[in-house]
């Protein structure tokens, strides 16, 4: 079976600074993957990588079978048009730390934003889809609030049905949670959860280790820009191998 | 007391002054309408110009909105007669206006859309948004009500920037009004009458501003 993500050897630099020195990673359909690992390890910089939102200077990121970024041509390595590139971020969906909602757009326009733009579905059609989203992440009732007028949950309850609706490969979510209010943080898990138990592909960034432990199918710990251990949530949390792993582990735990 | 004398002059001056009236209509209006428009597009330069674009743009810029206004329309004046290029007081007092404005106008712009979070285009980009959607339906929504309040400013400035075209002898309503005066020795009462018409021009513009503002204001 084709994966639905693939990464080999993935490389990305910021100047001088590498940041991923050689990520290989491949996800398959139903996959749930946690990615923790301390601040600066390089996991914000893989989901972007993975959403075109960075461009990165070696290896490969394969979509569903299809290399997205770049193309070679007679062994050069080229940068996809922008239509292109469009048409494969739309491939995967992105939730953010900040929500980033569109502030002048309604909760159900700020869903049906790509529905009608990248999709080109008429506006009833879009409509429909957005709304049954915001039903699935309970937020159908305040369909025409702004985002102003939200709590933080609720604005990335939202977000995450924007993302979603455009009916992605692949979820990445990025610390969904860690710009929340404490008692937000478990109605926007719960989605994330939801969402996972009806087979969702997804990679998550996460500081939620009893989340992680809970949702994922295997839990991937990154440091200075490499994957050092991956496994089974049993395995990484219960019997972590190496060092520097259980070293993470005990301080993420207070 | 004079102000019957006023009165009865202002009566008998009445075609000549809504006629200059008219003229700081049409020269205000135009050029703010002209000079938005070219200042949207210096505005789109200065933010996604390549670098050669961005430098002309900014010096562009800072030139127009550094010089005084007056010196502009003299400029614009004796500069292009001299170049051959025929243009009346009218043409060359409105195409000072517009440039003048253009230079304020895309300042405002690029402020504007430098002040949107990057995190916008990147959670357009990420449901698959091109550049183009992303900035008529992301970016230019939140630019424009953020750069109204001064926009508005800029037509009020306008508004009595155009008085300064009387010196190069456009019969505006300033011009208009010291031709009455000429022929009335009421200058007091006609300056004065005159002050009140451009406040009551700008009060207008600016309540007209705070309407729209209210209309598209983004519910929170
Ligand atoms: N746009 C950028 N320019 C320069 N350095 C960056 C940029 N984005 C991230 N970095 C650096 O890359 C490293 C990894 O960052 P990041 O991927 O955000 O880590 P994490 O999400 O694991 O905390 C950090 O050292 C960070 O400072
Ligand atoms: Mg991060």
């Amino acid at each position: 079976m084709i994966p639905v993500l693939n990464i080999t050897d993935l490389h990305k630099s910021f100047g001088e600074l590498e940041v991923l020195k050689g990520i290989d990673l491949a996800m398959h359909k139903g996959d749930v993957v946690s990615l923790i690992g301390s601040s600066g390890s390089g996991k914000t910089t893989l989901l972007r990588c993975v959403n075109l939102l960075e461009e990165f200077g070696r290896g490969r990121i394969e979509i569903a079978g299809e290399p997205i970024g770049y193309r070679e041509e007679g062994g050069r390595r080229r940068r996809l048009p922008e239509r292109q590139i469009a048409r494969q971020r739309a491939m995967t969906g992105m939730a953010f730390q900040q929500f980033n909602l569109f502030p002048h757009l309604s909760a159900v326009k700020n869903v049906m934003l790509g529905l009608t733009k990248t999709k080109k579905l008429p506006a009833e059609e879009a409509r429909a889809i957005a709304e049954s989203w915001l039903d699935r992440v309970g937020m159908l009732a305040r369909k025409d609030h702004f985002p102003g007028q939200l709590s933080g949950g609720q604005q990335q309850r939202v977000a995450i049905a924007r993302a979603i609706a455009m009916a992605p490969q692949l979820m990445l979510f990025d610390e969904v949670t860690s710009a929340l209010d404490p008692e937000l943080v478990s109605e926007v898990l719960a989605v994330v959860r939801d969402l996972g138990r009806d087979g969702m592909t997804m990679l998550l960034v996460t500081h939620e280790m009893r989340f992680a432990r809970d949702v994922s199918s295997r839990v991937v710990f990154m440091h200075q820009g490499r994957i050092h251990e991956e496994g089974p949530p049993e395995q990484i949390f219960g019997a972590p191998g190496t060092e520097r792993l259980k070293a993470f582990l005990s301080n993420s735990q207070s | 007391m004079n102000f019957e004398f006023f009165l009865a002059d202002l009566w008998a001056a009445r075609a000549n002054l809504l006629a200059g009236l008219w003229q700081t209509v049409l020269i205000s209006a135009g050029s703010v309408a002209l000079g938005t428009l070219l200042g949207l597009l210096v505005g789109l330069g200065l933010s996604y110009g390549r670098l050669p674009l961005r430098i002309a743009l900014r010096i562009y810029t800072d030139f127009l909105r550094g010089t005084p206004v007056f010196v502009l329309i003299l400029a614009c004046y004796y500069i292009f007669s001299a170049a051959g290029l025929d243009l009346d007081a009218f043409q060359a007092g409105c195409l000072a206006l517009t440039l003048f404005c253009s230079s304020h106008v895309g300042e405002i712009l690029r402020g504007a859309l430098n002040a949107i979070p990057a995190g916008q285009t990147e959670a357009a980009k990420s449901i698959g948004l091109t550049f183009g959607q992303t900035f008529t339906s992301v970016l230019l929504p939140q630019a424009l009500r953020q750069m109204l309040p001064t926009w508005v400013n800029t037509a009020t400035e306008i508004v009595k920037a155009s008085t300064l075209l009387s010196v190069i002898g456009v019969v505006e309503f300033l011009l208009a009004v010291q031709q009455v005066i000429s022929r009335t020795y009421l200058s007091l009462e006609f300056y004065l009458f005159a002050g009140l018409v451009y406040f009551v021009l700008n009060f207008a513009i600016e309540q007209a501003g705070r309407a729209v503002e209210r209309r598209i204001a983004i519910p929170r």
